[in-house]
């Protein structure tokens, strides 16, 4: 049974998803996630997410290394780039982030330079204020697993 | 059903992105489904020549060595956008192969263009579902399987082909019966589109419509598609 520590901890992690709902970072795709996530896929929500932030920050670092080139931009790339890190993101419901990609994928159709450095920025000052908060959930979730594997009462500490 | 032995569905599932990938094994394998996932088009078809039977590649052996069960595939779902061979393609090819045209094929796209989504379910897919798939979206799939399940017995076994009958008649009947999804109905856009079924009609609606709980603008002509 969970103790107070258990109880406590539950809040604390729908309280952190409340609060990322009302600022549009996250939508009902993340509760997709979490409802995936069973006794024989314990650590279905954190695998997740491990790929999503290593897969982001490879396109992240192609996006920068694309608009860092003096001389030509590669358009078509940073399409390429984006769309990808367009579906993963929609795929775990990291909602703000992608409409930050669909500005900066406007800026790309249109060639417009100062546009895309601008939504580099954007994009990546959104993917470290997401991954912060997603870092924070999943410890939240770590330790609501400990508290549920203990197996006498859970000691306040 | 209770006819012959409970056994799984197998699905193969097509997806270059990996997270993607993730998530729809997961998915499947909550709803009961055995899965395989391939990253591309032609991995996608290597398994299915390898596996399904021996027309395609008559030189390989017809059981694989590591695997001494016969897999069968009984739906393919696959993404659209994807590098070298798109799920377009892939449906494609599947649908002119002799041996595979009888298997289901289901597409996914992140992307809402309605031209997209006909070309698809004219060339034969049997659903087609909007990015990110949901558990409620594979509820569509059972009578597809369903269906392929009875056929695929009809040879091999000695079942009363009455019962069989009446089996096929109430899948069709649970396909027009099907209750109108719970998205907003459409404008008369989709009614241009000439549609054998109401199944097919329905992935349209859900491709079409705007779905309110997302914020999603419609990309049609612009070109993203790789």
């Amino acid at each position: 049974m969970l103790g107070l520590g258990g109880d406590r901890l539950w809040a604390d992690m729908n309280r952190l998803l409340a609060f990322l709902f009302h600022q549009g970072v996250l939508d009902e795709q993340f509760l997709q996630l979490q409802q995936l996530q069973d006794h024989s896929s314990p650590n279905f929500v954190s695998d997740v997410l491990s790929i999503y932030f290593h897969e982001s920050e490879r396109l992240l670092s192609n996006l920068r290394s694309l608009l860092m080139d003096r001389e030509f931009w590669d358009y078509k790339k940073m399409g390429i780039h984006l769309n990808q890190l367009m579906g993963s993101s929609s795929s775990i419901g990291a909602k703000r982030l992608r409409n930050v990609c669909l500005a900066f994928r406007a800026s790309v159709d249109h060639n417009n330079r100062p546009g895309c450095l601008r939504a580099l920025e954007m994009l990546e000052h959104e993917y470290c204020y997401l991954k912060n908060k997603l870092h924070e959930y999943i410890q939240i979730e770590q330790q609501r697993a400990l508290a549920a594997g203990v197996r006498y009462p859970a000691q306040n500490n | 059903m209770g006819m012959a032995a409970e056994s799984q569905f197998h699905v193969l599932a097509v997806d270059d992105s990996l997270i993607d990938r993730k998530l729809i094994e997961r998915l499947l394998k909550t709803s009961s489904y055995q899965v395989t996932t391939v990253d591309s088009g032609s991995k996608a078809l290597e398994f299915l020549g390898l596996r399904q039977n021996d027309q395609i590649d008559p030189n390989t052996p017809p059981v694989s060595p590591g695997n001494h069960q016969e897999v069968e595939v009984n739906l393919i779902i696959t993404d659209y956008c994807m590098p070298g061979m798109t799920g377009y393609d892939l449906l494609k090819k599947i649908k002119e192969s002799s041996s595979l045209r009888n298997i289901p094929v289901v597409i996914m796209s992140s992307e809402n263009v309605p031209s997209r989504i006909n070309r698809c379910l004219e060339e034969g897919a049997e659903e087609f579902f909007l990015k990110p798939v949901r558990l409620a979206d594979l509820n569509r799939l059972r009578p597809h399987l369903m269906k392929t399940k009875l056929k695929d017995q009809k040879p091999e076994t000695q079942e009363n082909p009455e019962l069989e009958k009446q089996e096929l008649d109430q899948i069709d009947e649970h396909l027009t019966l099907e209750p109108p999804s719970s998205q907003p109905q459409l404008d008369q856009q989709q009614s241009q589109q000439a549609v054998a079924s109401n199944n097919k009609r329905k992935a349209i609606e859900q491709g079409l419509s705007s779905e309110t709980d997302r914020t999603r603008p419609r990309y049609s002509g612009i070109a993203t598609v790789v």
